[in-house]
């Protein structure tokens, strides 16, 4: 057992860092800091310099693409990502359905869209979530009919409604757990399909969340048809790929390295605020709460080492990742917090649709405070959304103490 | 000891509710927030005219109906129920508060303004540095032969953009952060060298940056004495913890029925999610910290008018009560929603919003932590 870090991850980490100095899109500066909401270009922009470098995708096996890095480079890469402010990587192509379509589906399927979701080409949204099935997701209803196309193919006539879809407004394809037996029992009549966002019958609505952003949606499908061959793995076993995918989704919530960044901000926002003549980081009530989660943290951060390194070990994501997303989860609304108190009475302007600046004369404030309330009423979707926190502990409760 | 409310206070509850009741459902107060004013100023003459509650708690010698602290508190926890944005706070408790205990000569009329829906009053003592210090003042008011002049940046001075008129705090002498040499003025804000830059806030108010440049005021303008206002200004600041806890004590029933409303009706696993004990447990936790704040509201507000130390203790000890429990019952609001309780559509986010925005209005859990032990602890020789 030991913390070192070998020669070569020392030069590997020289390397990466030194490329996202030189390729982090210019453009793109800053905005993650300051919790901007981001354009889909933006997302593209830098998702293509990655896609370019080989470098988007870096849990996938070689032969599809990714880069080959052992768990302690993919490690060290997402901290220099977090390090530079870099904005996030969608997870829905690269974490969620690249690995079910490579694990579960067929070389035409892989062939035909593992290259355009690393190159950014397809963006996929996740169509799991309805309105009556959200943390009881099995009982999900939106329904797929097997039915004969005028041009004698074979066709799932799919109708429903998917909810909390994540970006769909952006999206080319979404991927979707569907009923084809309605009588089997819940888990055993669910395939996973994926349709293309442009078919006829399909419907984006957006939902506004609480800090005024347009993230998620509802996604109607009326008469939706889909061809056969986009369903992956075997009719009625999706919930086997759901829930894979969700064991997926989780490993990469807790989000450490992004957490430490948040950390290192509110220190140096609490460095430039200052009460009663002296900095707020020196306020030893707020100086305690940085402490006590910068200690949490470095337990997360501990606990998903040993997770990683028992990974490496053969083991894929199991129940662990359950307590990474909820310790995760809770950090980063903890920095969401304290960054809002450290914003102090400028954490009430509110900035949507009104311009910020060329108004020398009347600053609103400084440039950490903007979007500090928003970005707090953001947060608090992280317990809620990848299976809340109540499911998480349900899920350790019975699968790793055996209640 | 009596706890219970008078039949006049019952009688004004019954008035602010029926009116909210049948006029401020969550989507005329959605329409409001959206609209370019931001505000509803017939309904301020309604307040004024048809309900009579901005007299409520001034003397009947200015013509108001006698109350005080309590009518404050009944009126302010009514417009938390629903989210009202009218500023009774700024107009009512913290300038008519300012405006009473002065003394100041023309107090007299600007309450007769301010009861007859005349005047509006915000309370620009913010400055872009020194947080929640009341003392740390960069604003200056320099003596200009009988009048005086102010200079200065006032910042989130919150109703800016509908006052008539501005309770401003400034530096007449000493340095920074001195407890002397403060002095409160009121000033027009159509006062020449006034200008503003206004905003929406994310709990659905308005707000404004104000700068001061050689702002000249009359000596009628001084509001209590010069050089010693600091004792007012936390006077009538406790006075607004306390109704601000009074306000968040109706947006915490409001998030806290919404949530057990939400949780009977809402099936999950084919049960209601009020069956998950973990739920239940979280809910009466709210319960608890909702109970908690009303007990802690009302003995702030019923010792607003003891000695200064007694008073600041008592608001303090009630900013911390209620700071802790909004943000709890807030955050439990939204999970036990789910993915509902993120959306803009529903009045839950909204009541989150505000009890946020409370939170930390006059300073937070940690502000007035320090406060209190400053006013408790025995301190080391
Ligand atoms: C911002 C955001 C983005 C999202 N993006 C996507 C997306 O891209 N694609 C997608 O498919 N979905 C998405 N979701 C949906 C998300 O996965 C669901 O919101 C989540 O599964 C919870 O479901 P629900 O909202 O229906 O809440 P419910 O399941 O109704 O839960 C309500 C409350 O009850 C609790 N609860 C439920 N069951 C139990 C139990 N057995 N024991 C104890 N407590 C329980 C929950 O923890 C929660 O507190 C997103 C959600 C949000 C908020």
């Amino acid at each position: 057992m030991n913390l070192d870090f070998s020669p070569e991850d020392a030069a590997f980490r020289e390397e990466v860092r030194r490329f996202i100095a030189d390729n982090y899109p210019a453009s793109l500066r800053g905005k993650q800091d300051e919790g901007e909401e981001l354009a889909k270009e933006d997302y593209l922009s830098w998702h293509r310099v990655l896609a370019k470098k080989g470098w988007v995708a870096p849990a996938w096996p070689t032969e599809y693409g990714g880069p080959g890095w052992t768990s302690t480079q993919r490690y060290i890469w997402s901290e220099e990502l977090a390090r530079a402010d870099a904005i996030p990587i969608l997870p829905f192509g690269i974490n969620m359905v690249g690995p079910v379509i490579y694990t579960f589906g067929t070389p035409e399927q892989k062939q035909r869209f593992l290259p355009p979701t690393l190159s950014g080409d397809i963006w996929w949204c996740q169509g799991y979530s309805e309105p009556g099935a959200g943390s009881d997701l099995a009982s999900l209803k939106t329904k797929a009919e097997r039915i004969q196309g005028d041009d004698g193919k074979e066709y799932y006539l799919v109708n429903g409604q998917k909810t909390w879809t994540t970006l769909a407004q952006h999206a080319d394809w979404i991927f979707c757990l569907v009923r084809t037996n309605p009588t089997a029992k819940i888990q055993e009549g669910i395939s996973f399909l994926l349709i293309d966002m442009k078919s006829p019958g399909i419907t984006v609505r957006p939902i506004i969340t609480l800090g005024g952003e347009h993230e998620v949606n509802e996604v109607w499908l009326e008469n939706v048809k889909v061809p056969v061959e986009n369903r992956i793995f075997e009719e009625n076993k999706g919930w086997t790929c759901a829930k894979f995918l969700l064991a997926h989704e989780r490993s990469g919530i807790a989000g450490v390295a992004r957490s430490k960044r948040g950390i290192e901000r509110i220190k140096s926002i609490a460095t430039v605020e200052s009460e009663d003549g002296r900095p707020l980081i020196q306020d030893p009530f707020f100086a305690r709460k940085v402490a006590e989660l910068e200690i949490d943290l470095t337990a997360l951060e501990f606990t998903e080492l040993r997770v990683l390194a028992s990974e490496s070990a053969g083991r894929g994501p199991g129940p662990e990742s359950s307590l990474l997303k909820i310790k995760g989860t809770e950090i980063q609304q903890r920095i969401t917090e304290l960054v809002l108190e450290a914003a102090g009475h400028y954490g009430a302007p509110y900035f949507r649709g009104f311009p910020t600046d060329g108004h020398n004369m009347f600053p609103i404030g400084p440039d950490y405070a903007h979007r500090a309330a928003p970005t707090y009423f953001n947060g608090r979707k992280t317990s809620i959304y990848g299976g809340s926190n109540e499911i998480q502990r349900n899920i350790i409760a019975k699968m790793v103490l055996g209640l | 000891m009596d706890f219970n409310f008078s039949e006049e206070q019952s009688m004004l509850r019954d008035t602010v509710a029926s009116f909210l009741r049948d006029r401020y459902d969550f989507d005329t107060r959605r329409a409001i927030t959206r609209s370019e004013a931001g505000w509803r100023p017939d309904y301020w003459k309604a307040f004024a005219e048809e309900l009579g509650i901005l007299a409520a708690p001034f003397a009947e010698e200015h013509g108001g109906l006698g109350g005080g602290p309590i009518e404050n508190m009944i009126v302010m926890e009514e417009f938390g129920k629903h989210l009202v944005v009218e500023p009774y706070l700024g107009t009512v408790v913290i300038g008519g508060g300012f405006l009473k205990h002065s003394g100041a000569p023309i107090a007299g009329e600007v309450i007769g303004r301010i009861i007859g829906g005349e005047a509006v009053l915000a309370f620009a003592y913010a400055e872009p540095t020194g947080r929640y210090n009341l003392a740390d003042l960069s604003t200056t008011a320099k003596k200009d032969g009988e009048g005086w002049v102010v200079n200065g940046h006032k910042a989130v001075v919150v109703g800016g953009p509908w006052a008539t008129h501005l309770i401003v705090t400034a530096r007449t002498s000493g340095g920074q952060r001195d407890r002397q040499g403060v002095s409160v003025f009121l000033v027009e804000k159509n006062t020449p060298g006034v200008t503003t830059r206004d905003y929406p806030t994310v709990d659905g108010a308005r707000a404004s940056e104000v700068a001061f440049e050689n702002v000249r005021v009359g000596p009628e303008a001084l509001l209590g004495p010069a050089d010693q206002g600091l004792p007012l200004v936390e006077q009538v600041v406790d006075e607004a913890i306390a109704a601000l806890c009074a306000e968040a004590v109706g947006c915490m029933r409001k998030l806290h029925e919404g949530t057990l409303d939400y949780a009977r009706q809402r099936k999950q696993f084919g049960v209601p999610i009020a069956t998950f004990q973990v739920l239940q447990h979280r809910m009466v936790d709210m319960f608890m910290n909702l109970e908690q704040s009303v007990s802690m509201t009302y003995m702030a507000t019923l010792k607003l008018d003891e000695p200064a130390e007694e008073r600041a203790k008592a608001a303090s000890a009630a900013k911390v009560q209620i700071g802790k429990a909004a943000r709890f019952v807030g955050q439990s609001a939204i999970q036990i929603h789910g993915g509902m309780g993120m959306t803009d559509e529903l009045a839950i986010g909204h009541y989150f919003k505000r009890t946020t925005i409370i939170e930390q209005a006059f300073g937070g859990v940690d502000h007035h932590l320090r406060r209190y032990e400053m006013l408790t602890l025995p301190q080391a020789a």
